[in-house]
């Protein structure tokens, strides 16, 4: 019964992708890593293509040629800028496959679907449409198509709670009476609904904790599909899949000093700020930008802190030319990059290393942190929050216990900002009044240029 | 043949959740977009679903293959592209 030669390609590319994810430890060995994976992939699908039963080949052939062709075009016409939307629209593919397969194995399999394989299908096509959902309104709200504040109205919790009830009690229902196509089909709809108002109230600056946990049930929807249709090597890459988005989120959570169920349910970013602690009065040192060229003339080490306005900036190649003058006269330049800066996990680095900046200068908040005393001046670039010291010290503050790069105690910090508005948290910022504090004022990219141009007259 | 595949789902798990603690945070994009192309492994399901001799199957499989490849060939592809960015820059340090 057992197809032998199937089986043990699943086993090999089960392995080759758990090699691949191992390479991603290191950038000098992660592109063998993915090699591997590829091969794994290839080997699955071959193997499938040989060894499981399949009679016709038309629609074989018309699938992968149009997602080949699309998923090229994607892969290659997409700028670096606007991964954080590519990211989430892929998680919506991925789990769009799944539920059509469920669907399928649930007529397919008509009368014979047992209490078990309902348990398996439920699963799956609960995780696939809700991915599904959730992908394409955290697309809109990253490409702009929808407003990209949290979306709130009266009583949403209670609306989605009890979405959420009545679909787990649909569930409760067909695992007992599984060939009910009505509640089978109405649970897919409440669950793609729920998908919808769960991503809903969520602001851009929790878009890396929605895109970890989306990546988490797209995962988890494929590792439901092997279950359904009784195949180990979709049982393994989905749970390894699953188990990477649910790291991804623990880590985006922490950064945050957020629950998940806060981030989910807590009515985000509408934390209500006590406006008798602003000090809009206090006097903040503004400078230009000969003084800052003065300041970083004088420095041994700089590290730069950037942010999502460096992202919409589109200030990444600018700060790479900056640092490249900086070293030129033997300033040692670090980036220090906060997990959850910018739209999705590892957002920053992507940028920089697409700017040219050498890996190894970028560095984790907890490298950088306990070094900070040494660093000579931090530069701030379209961070605000991240580097927010009341995190640290104001015990009322809405972001306090959250991990910070603790810029404050750098000899001198340059924050390059707009304007003096808040930041995603709507916080007032004590760093701004520090006595080593210069704000430099401006756009990003701007005020980059004229400091280069600075440099470069001598 | 249930249980047997929970014990591979709770391994599995076990197995992502000790290699990928280990990725560096500066690769924390490509691992989504890696995982994302691992995930398009449904593409195995949807194979056999468009091979059938159903009509109905063959459309879903239809959509379902076109889907996930996109997630396969595209994940991977973008994948590469963002890996070949990460360089060590050989710099003159003082």
């Amino acid at each position: 019964m057992i197809n032998y030669p199937l089986e043990i390609t699943y086993i090999i590319a089960s392995v080759l992708f758990i090699l691949g994810l191992k390479g991603l430890g290191h950038p000098a060995t992660a592109r063998r890593g993915m090699h591997y994976a590829e091969i794994g992939m290839l080997m699955a699908v071959i193997g499938t293509l040989l060894g499981q039963n399949i009679v016709t080949w038309q629609w074989i052939l018309i699938g992968l040629v149009i997602g080949s062709a699309i998923g090229t075009a994607m892969a290659i016409f997409m700028p670096m800028t606007a991964m954080p939307q590519r990211i989430a629209i892929s998680h919506a593919f991925g789990a769009l496959a799944a539920v059509l397969v469920g669907i399928n194995e649930f007529i397919v399999k008509g009368s014979e679907i047992t209490s078990g394989l309902m348990g398996a299908l439920g699963f799956e096509v609960l995780f696939g449409s809700l991915t599904v959902a959730g992908s394409i309104m955290a697309f809109g709200k990253l490409q702009g198509v929808l407003r990209s504040e949290p979306m709130t109205y009266k009583g949403q919790n209670f609306v989605n709670i009890s979405l959420f009830f009545i679909t787990v009690g649909m569930f409760v229902y067909l695992v007992f009476f599984p060939q009910n196509s009505l509640v089978f089909g109405s649970m897919i709809a409440l669950s793609f609904l729920i998908g919808i108002f769960i991503v809903m109230p969520i602001g851009g600056a929790d878009m890396p904790v929605v895109l970890s946990l989306m990546n988490s049930y797209a995962g988890l929807a494929a590792a439901a599909t092997g279950f359904a249709i009784n195949n180990k090597v979709l049982i393994i890459a989905g749970s390894l899949d699953g188990s990477s988005g649910f790291i991804l989120s623990i880590i985006m959570s922490k950064a945050m000093n957020r629950s998940f169920a806060n981030v989910l349910f807590g009515a985000v970013g509408s934390a209500q700020v006590d406006t008798s602690t602003l000090h809009e009065d206090r006097p903040i040192t503004k400078i230009n930008v000969e003084d800052a060229k003065f300041i970083l003339e004088q420095a041994d080490r700089v590290v730069i802190v950037p942010g999502y306005g460096m992202a919409v900036a589109q200030a990444q190649h600018a700060v790479r030319e900056l640092s490249d003058e900086l070293e030129k006269r033997g300033t040692k330049v670090e980036f220090a990059i906060h997990p959850v800066a910018g739209r999705m996990p590892g957002h920053m680095n992507v940028l920089l290393a697409e700017a040219n900046v050498s890996y190894d200068q970028l560095q984790e908040m907890e490298v950088i942190n306990p070094t900070m005393d040494t660093v000579d001046v931090a530069i701030v670039i379209g961070a605000n929050d991240v580097v927010n010291p009341a995190a640290r010290t104001d015990k009322g503050s809405p972001i306090y216990g959250m991990p910070i790069i603790d810029v404050d105690k750098a000899r001198t910090v340059i924050v390059m900002k707009r304007s003096m508005a808040t930041g995603f948290a709507g916080i007032e910022n004590p760093l701004f009044y520090q006595e080593n504090t210069k704000m430099l004022f401006g756009d990003a990219k701007n005020v980059l240029q004229q400091l280069i141009a600075e440099f470069k007259k001598n | 043949m249930l249980f047997e595949s929970f014990y591979i789902l709770i391994l599995a798990g076990f197995v992502g959740f000790e290699v990928i603690k280990r990725v560096t945070p500066t690769l924390h994009t490509p691992l989504m977009s890696a995982t994302n192309a691992i995930s398009g492994i449904s593409l195995v399901g949807s194979l056999v679903a468009a091979g059938s001799d159903q009509f109905v199957s063959q459309m879903l499989g239809l959509v379902a293959v076109t889907a996930a490849t996109i997630n396969v060939v595209g994940g991977f592809m973008i994948t590469e592209r963002m890996l070949k960015m990460f360089k060590r820059k050989e710099r003159k340090q003082q």
